[in-house]
């Protein structure tokens, strides 16, 4: 009998990236259906867009590349890049804002670098920065949580003020939307109010923003089922967190009234979104461990920084990307003592 | 019994990095009695089973071998004989396929088998091996063609005689058969728990160790019951029967010995280095059958089984029995088998044929069929998710070995420590990117040492070169020499000659003297033979280079350097001489 011979191991591979993907797209869901509840259907109208334009971007450069599509196409990474964008992007954003940004981040940001494994930058967050600076009043143009919005749109609605830009009869820009937590907390401190006078608005739930601090509460439940499931390591996010909390804690216990305590920090903004689901890209972060204890808590520290002393609202996206450049670095430096070496991994 | 095993388990144990749990699928083999492999009409002997020189072949086409007969010698330090595991008539002395990870058929000595089972007799049972002399025991081991049967099939009497610059204090048991499926050392020691002892006992005396740590995988009671059991009644006090987890690849030598002291092996090193030496318990017993019954190695327990037989079992088998013979035993194919693979899952090499003979090194023959050993998908991008830096027992970073590698980038590679790889496939396995890494760092390993080959080679060849032109050189210098001394012999007066001649001993003595010149020729060969059988004692050491650090091959390199440019002077004399 003949048997065709292949090398060693030989066992069933367990793992595979479309699962992976899968799992973290799974993992997202509850946060998204959150953001939904809270923000109307104008997210939900977001993902969808995002999705088909992601998926028929990346056909479009393996196609253009002479690739098989399909094996790309099922890895479900162009998706999952979606999503995460899409859940960072204002309820009513411009359609062609949330094409742009995808398109961006797929064939820009991914494609041209040789598609998944090979971009050094994360892909959602590269979209997200390029249309905040690029478009910064439609990017910061937010809708106020469910529980305090008193102009809640239909479907219909919002998938008319998203492709066609017309609101409804009778309401006005200023009427339907409202800073995020984030915004109007760091514009009031800037104007020198007092932190107790800040949080003694409606806006403020326990922890950040009222309706916003849900979502994070979900975005951290999908994050914890990741790293039960092992599609992540606890390293980044305990790090980026740690730091995060530790040094805002700081600066709140040096002066009480102009820096918010250090769980704002955690449940305002995109810190929790971010620490599970963007910083622990495998693709763009560290990979060892030591090396992703560093990256974390170095996103940790530059988001406390620029959401302190920078122009724009929220860091996650700009601490993200400017970790991904000092990533090899850091890889580099941080390599493990390999089994029966002396010192670390250069020797 | 109860109180003895919580007594031993309160040794402190240690973790490698990584590792995998792995579905065991031991149950299905597991099964008792052991039975006997029923005698093949053909043995198929291989005559290089074991790591160093092939055996020489001792018979030809025609001769009658009884059982037990060495059928070859064995050829250099690093080698082992081979003996006639039933009596017969060798029908053939031929290359001819068998079980390696290369596929390349190798010299086997074929035996048409009597079914008489008839002994030779040739070696004596050592009733005194508790007191017999160390140098013959090693000799005994030696001349029984026995070799370490946990997969590597080292000469175990070299590994018995460590050498003085490295104490032993440690004798490890390597119990652990940490791979999926395999069964066959966990019967062995459910069956053979006193023997093994003896052979452990042997093993100490000859390494001269203090105490003796046995590593078993929890997950064979059984064979930690039997051994305890077995311990307690000898009553001896130096041996720990340890139950360690189980994680694959904790049988790894380096990782068991981790495991058990806490104590890493240094790159590049062998455990006598740190005091310890490693054996496996099937060597234990097959030493124990060589000294105490004089039993050449001539079978083993191979473990047969996997969804592609109809009967997976354990089979005490005489080595070179075709594979073929073994199936039929166990049940034969199922439909569904799709790979025949020798060793476990993870470590194994597939055989594209079953007519190929079991060797000393055959533990398991898994006849795997899809779902076990899939033929492996298209491998997609890394996506450097560190799965496989998690997983590696070595401590290392598969996925950035991986991209140099792929780059043939063989000085990145070997800086990220390829060498200490040691392909249990770890990473391959939990690779989402279903990559065959393992498969790139044979491929970088392979290369790095074909490449430090071409530069030995090239090196040598320049130091040749350039001693072949300072000869010519001074060839030419003398030949003018000489001409200006005869010039001027010829001006001065006959007289002088002699003295002249005298001043000039060199040139002229080799002119006229023949035997000095014939003995310098003697001393050359003598000299270029000398280098030469060193050289091929040292032959083997090319094949250990996987574990030489980058100190030791320095050292190596500075070595030959200068034994090339001694090479190049011998030759360079002998020319001259001639």
């Amino acid at each position: 009998m003949r048997f065709s011979t292949i090398t060693s191991p030989h066992s069933a591979r367990p793992n595979s990236v479309s699962r992976t993907m899968l799992l973290v797209i799974l993992a997202l869901l509850p946060g998204a259906a959150a953001m939904i509840w809270y923000f109307g259907w104008g997210v939900l109208i977001n993902m969808i867009l995002a999705s088909v334009t992601a998926v028929a971007c990346e056909a479009l450069a393996v196609r253009l590349r002479n690739r098989p599509v399909l094996p790309v196409i099922s890895d479900f990474s162009a998706v999952l890049t979606a999503l995460l964008l899409a859940v960072a992007l204002p309820p009513l954003l411009p359609w062609w804002l949330t094409v742009i940004g995808v398109a961006f981040a797929i064939l820009m940001v991914k494609q041209i670098y040789g598609g998944l494994g090979y971009n050094p930058f994360n892909p959602a967050m590269a979209a997200y920065v390029l249309l905040l600076v690029s478009y910064p009043v439609q990017m910061t143009t937010w809708l106020p949580p469910e529980m305090l919005n008193e102009h809640p749109l239909t479907l219909l609605q919002s998938a008319s003020v998203i492709f066609t830009g017309a609101l409804p009869a009778g309401l006005s820009w200023d009427a339907l939307t409202m800073a995020t937590p984030l915004d109007a907390m760091f514009t009031q401190l800037d104007q020198s109010r007092m932190l107790s006078e800040i949080l003694a608005q409606p806006l403020w739930g326990d922890f950040g923003g009222r309706g916003w601090e849900w979502v994070g509460n979900w975005y951290l439940l999908g994050g914890l089922f990741l790293l039960y499931k092992r599609v992540i390591s606890w390293h980044i996010p305990v790090s980026m967190l740690g730091s995060l909390l530790v040094i805002a804690m700081l600066f709140h216990f040096l002066d009480q009234e102009a820096y918010p305590f250090g769980m704002f920090h955690i449940f305002t903004g995109g810190t929790l979104l971010g620490a599970f689901f963007i910083a622990t890209d495998p693709v763009s972060a560290c990979t060892t461990r030591k090396g992703q204890l560093v990256y974390g808590a170095c996103i940790g520290l530059l988001v406390f920084i620029i959401r302190t002393w920078g122009g724009y609202p929220d860091a996650v996206a700009f601490a993200v990307l400017l970790m991904n450049m000092a990533a090899p670095t850091i890889d580099y430096y941080t390599q493990p003592r390999a089994f029966g070496h002396q010192g670390a991994g250069r020797d | 019994m109860q109180h003895s095993v919580q007594k031993q388990q309160k040794h402190t144990l240690y973790r490698f990095n990584g590792g995998l749990h792995l579905p065991e699928n031991k149950s299905q083999s597991l099964k008792l009695p052991l039975e006997k492999a029923v005698l093949p009409k053909r043995l198929i002997v291989p005559l290089q089973q074991h790591i160093g020189e092939g055996a020489e072949p001792l018979v030809k086409v025609g001769d009658q071998v009884l059982k037990g007969d060495m059928l070859a010698k064995p050829h250099g330090y690093v080698s082992a004989p081979v003996h006639a595991p039933s009596s017969g008539t060798v029908v053939a002395v031929d290359i001819l396929p068998i079980a390696h990870p290369s596929g390349l058929p190798a010299p086997c000595v074929v035996i048409e088998t009597d079914g008489q089972e008839r002994w030779g007799n040739q070696l004596e049972p050592m009733a005194d091996y508790q007191h017999a002399d160390l140098s013959l025991l090693r000799e005994r081991i030696r001349n029984a063609g026995v070799v370490g049967l946990g997969g590597a099939a080292f000469p175990s009497s070299v590994k018995l005689t460590p050498g003085l610059e490295n104490p032993i204090d440690t004798l490890i048991i390597n119990g652990a058969e940490c791979e999926p499926y395999i069964t066959c050392d966990d019967l062995l020691m459910q069956t053979q728990a006193e023997k093994i002892l003896i052979g452990v006992g042997i093993i100490r005396r000859l390494v001269g160790a203090g105490r003796c740590l046995f590593g078993i995988e929890d997950n064979k009671p059984e064979a930690i019951r039997r051994l305890r059991q077995a311990v307690a009644e000898a009553g001896l006090e130096w041996a720990s029967i340890i139950a360690i987890p189980t994680l694959y690849p904790s049988g790894g030598e380096k990782q068991l010995i981790k495991v058990l002291t806490g104590r890493e092996v240094p790159s590049g090193s062998i455990p006598a280095k740190i005091g310890m030496i490693c054996h496996n318990v099937s060597t234990a017993f097959a030493i124990a059958e060589a000294v105490v019954e004089g039993r050449p190695l001539i079978s083993r327990y191979v473990t047969v089984t996997g969804n592609g037989v109809r009967q997976p079992k354990n089979l005490e088998v005489l080595i070179g029995t075709p594979v073929a013979e073994l199936i039929a035993q166990a049940g034969g194919y199922t439909g569904q088998v799709a790979k025949l693979i020798v060793g476990g899952p993870m470590m194994g090499f597939t055989l594209n044929s079953d007519e190929v003979p079991v060797t000393k090194a055959t533990n398991c023959l898994l006849a795997a069929d899809s779902n076990e050993a899939p033929d492996p998908g298209v491998a997609i991008a890394c996506i450097r998710c560190g799965r496989c830096a998690s997983a590696c027992p070595a401590n290392l970073l598969p996925q950035q070995m991986y991209w140099y590698a792929r780059a043939k980038d063989l000085e990145k590679v070997q800086e990220y420590n390829l060498f200490d790889c040691i392909e249990c496939g770890c990473c391959s396995h939990v690779c989402p990117s279903h990559i065959p890494l393992v498969q790139y760092f044979r491929f970088a390993k392979t290369e790095s040492w074909a490449q430090e080959k071409e530069q030995r080679a090239a090196e040598r060849a320049r130091q040749r070169h350039e001693a072949q032109l300072a000869r010519k050189e001074r060839l030419e210098a003398e030949r003018k020499a000489k001409l200006r001394q005869k010039k001027e012999a010829l001006k001065k007066p006959a007289v002088q000659k002699p003295d002249a001649a005298k001043l000039d001993a060199g040139t002229v003595d080799a002119a006229d003297a023949g035997d000095p010149k014939k003995a310098a020729i003697a001393a050359a060969l003598q000299r270029a033979a000398e280098k030469k059988a060193r050289l091929a004692e040292q032959g083997v050491e090319p094949k250990n280079q996987a574990d030489l650090s980058e100190p030791q091959k320095q050292a190596i390199e500075r070595v030959d350097k200068r034994r090339a440019n001694s090479d190049a002077n011998s030759v360079t004399s002998e020319k001259q001489g001639g």
